[in-house]
């Protein structure tokens, strides 16, 4: 809540900032427009929200995650770590006794002895524990005293507060909470910020694939992981498209093929790749062509689609005249039919090639030894946090290289798009 | 026998909601080579059919087809076709939309390159060769197609409103440059408007055509685009026929259209 509150007037703050500086400093055309809310084409990103959003995600990130990536001045409040001690008053027989408990709160990694402490007078003794920070721990302070919780002495005050059973009084840095049976339980402040288990910090996941790009991950090296993923997306998409994109051209070109094909293309094109998987692993197990057959199923509707509507995109003229020059059925397949689809296809392949690096990591969460997507279900299944953010992130930016690189390449080979 | 020879032609098809539509009913009509025919008529007068049945994609229900003796049953290289627009290939060059039928038939370039080159300095395109098509503007486009259909040196070249989309200056350049191949190559043409002023400056012959069932209405035999060529075809219009005729037929294609909308006639 607190975060998305500040994502919030981040946002509020550096709209109006940023505008008030930019002000009116662009002088083209489209700056000139005065109806700019609904043109769609006014529409231009603003380079500095850019900049400042992905800051801003790596801000907060920061903040609550305490890194020292960021001036310390601006971490979420920590959670608290080091000793410290409260005291609690006994009653039994009549006769009242206070003593100290000393804690040593760590943080979660580390493992330190409590302090020696004295163990004082009366009959309630002093006590020494330690607990790790973001956890609470049980107090059997009467273990060591003279009377004990069964001889009748019960716990009455904390640093000289009165607690009942279920009661809570504030001590320094935390809590200290009456259980129902009347065993002090303390709390340690926790601060606002994130776990390192739910959240590492920056600089964890950072320092974390620099030793995984050294080190590998379960028996393979980080680009072995990532290289088994692309080459099954790479290889699923190419037989999808190479047996899709002539599926597809038949349908658009012969009635039987349509007839024949359409409901199952129909049919399997809104099953998603995902739902395939547990047949898929019925029928040719965990393996690699179980993987590489689902996404050849995967990129093959995409593709037979993509083609059919590139052939029946095509405008009726162009056949007619390549007709009338005197081109042969081949003729027309070849330099009108083909090159006129090629944009559709090219947008089939984008989508397909998004779709099979899903699907490969999905599968790879299911059953896989090697892969992105086994990389990171193992690391979570072992709570390596920064393992599964450093998966994700590392996912992505393949995944958005391949859009890049398929965009970049249709730029290229298809130069004509829209422009008919 | 040379020429095209049309002979009691009918088109009638079937429509999914069980009714029946006579597209042609007994047109007849023989073109001798190298006439100019402009086609003139309201929409649905199913001129578009009858070009698309002389060029081969729609084969006719009733009459006889012929062309230089020989009976048509397809698309053929010697009927050539320039459309209104959309028929460029666009992963081309110029030079290769032009020199698309000479490669299509297997002919070395040493063959056509020369012609086609000859071509282009007519339309006045020998600057844009290099240059894929969608660089070039809509007017320059149907020059591309025009040269296209040249180079493939078909016997009868159809023309379905291949000015239509373009504005009127250029469609008047565009105007000249077809009376000026048409005397050059001395081709066959037939071409369809919707503009009778163009009707009337690109026909040796015209025919106007009724709809319901589409026929031929009147011919005519027309002065206009002999004079044309070469010439201002402003020149042309101010001809003391020119007027008139026009007046003629624009009035002949109200009537019809007003049939078609069910109105009648509020006589004085």
């Amino acid at each position: 809540m607190i975060p998305l509150i500040l994502y919030i007037l981040i946002f509020a703050t550096a709209f109006f900032v940023v505008t008030r500086i930019q002000g009116a400093s662009a002088s083209d055309y489209t700056s000139l427009k005065t109806v700019t809310f609904g043109d769609e084409s006014a529409v231009r990103p603003n380079r500095a929200a850019g900049v400042i959003s992905v800051l801003t995600l790596f801000l907060l990130w920061g903040m609550f995650t305490g890194s020292a990536l960021i001036p310390r001045f601006l971490h979420a409040p920590a959670p608290f770590e080091g000793q410290t001690s409260f005291t609690y008053s006994a009653e039994a027989n009549g006769e009242r006794d206070d003593a100290t408990v000393t804690f040593i709160v760590h943080p979660r990694a580390e493992d330190p002895d409590p302090v020696e402490v004295e163990p004082g007078d009366g009959f309630a003794k002093n006590d020494t524990a330690t607990v790790a920070q973001w956890r609470s721990a049980l107090v059997r302070v009467d273990s060591n005293d003279d009377i004990t919780k069964s001889d009748g002495a019960v716990v009455v005050a904390i640093n000289g507060e009165p607690i009942k059973r279920g009661g809570t009084v504030e001590v320094d840095g935390g809590e200290v909470t009456l259980s129902d049976k009347g065993t002090p339980n303390f709390v340690p402040s926790k601060g606002w910020q994130m776990q390192p288990l739910y959240l590492p910090s920056p600089e964890t996941v950072w320092s974390r694939t620099l030793k995984i790009a050294k080190e590998g991950f379960r028996d393979f090296s980080l680009w072995e992981h990532l290289g088994y993923s692309l080459f099954r997306v790479v290889v699923g998409f190419f037989f999808g498209a190479l047996i899709g994109i002539p599926l597809g051209y038949a349908m658009g070109l012969s009635n039987w093929f349509r007839g024949w094909f359409d409901p199952i293309v129909e049919f399997m094109r809104p099953v998603p790749p995902l739902a395939l998987i547990p047949l898929v692993i019925i029928w040719f197990g965990i393996g690699e062509s179980g993987k590489i057959i689902l996404l050849f199923l995967a990129a093959l509707w995409i593709m037979a689609i993509a083609a059919r509507s590139g052939v029946s995109g095509v405008n009726i003229s162009k056949v007619h005249a390549a007709y009338s020059l005197g081109a042969s059925k081949w003729q027309l397949m070849r330099h009108v039919i083909i090159p006129n689809s090629l944009p559709e296809i090219f947008t089939g392949a984008r989508v397909a090639m998004g779709v099979c690096w899903g699907t490969v990591v999905a599968a790879e969460l299911v059953a896989a030894s090697q892969g992105a997507g086994m990389m990171i279900m193992t690391a979570a299944k072992f709570q390596n946090t920064d393992i599964v953010i450093m998966g994700i992130i590392l996912i992505g930016v393949i995944g958005f290289g391949i859009d890049m690189l398929m965009r970049y390449a249709e730029r290229l080979l298809v130069p004509w798009k829209g422009k008919a | 026998m040379t020429g095209l020879s049309i002979d009691n032609l009918s088109m009638r098809f079937e429509l999914p909601n069980g009714g029946a539509v006579q597209a042609l009913e007994n047109v007849s009509l023989d073109l001798k080579e190298g006439e100019l025919l402009s086609v003139l008529g309201p929409s649905g007068c199913g001129k578009t059919t009858l070009l698309n049945i002389v060029a081969g994609f729609l084969a006719p229900t009733g009459g006889k087809l012929m062309l230089n003796g020989k009976q048509i049953t397809g698309p053929d290289a010697e009927r050539g076709m320039v459309f209104q627009q959309g028929a460029l290939f666009e992963w081309m060059s110029v030079r290769d939309n032009v020199s698309f039928g000479p490669r299509m038939a297997g002919k070395p370039a040493s063959d056509y390159n020369s012609e086609v080159d000859n071509l282009l300095d007519i339309v006045g395109l020998q600057d844009f060769k290099e240059k894929m098509v969608y660089e070039l503007s809509g007017g320059m486009q149907q020059r591309v197609a025009l040269a296209r259909c040249l180079a493939n040196e078909p016997d009868v070249i159809l023309m379905d409103e291949p000015l239509g989309a373009l504005d009127a200056l250029t469609r008047e350049k565009m105007q000249s440059l077809v009376l000026k191949l048409w005397k050059e190559t001395g081709k066959t043409i037939i071409l369809i408007t919707h503009s009778v002023e163009e009707a009337l400056l690109l026909g040796e012959r015209l025919i106007v055509m009724a709809p319901r069932p589409g026929r031929i209405h009147t011919e005519y035999q027309l002065p206009f685009a002999e004079l044309g060529v070469g010439a201002d075809l402003r020149e042309v219009k101010k001809h003391p026929e020119f007027n008139p005729r026009r007046e003629e037929i624009l009035s002949m294609i109200w009537d019809m259209e007003e049939e078609i909308m069910g109105r009648t006639e509020t006589g004085s």
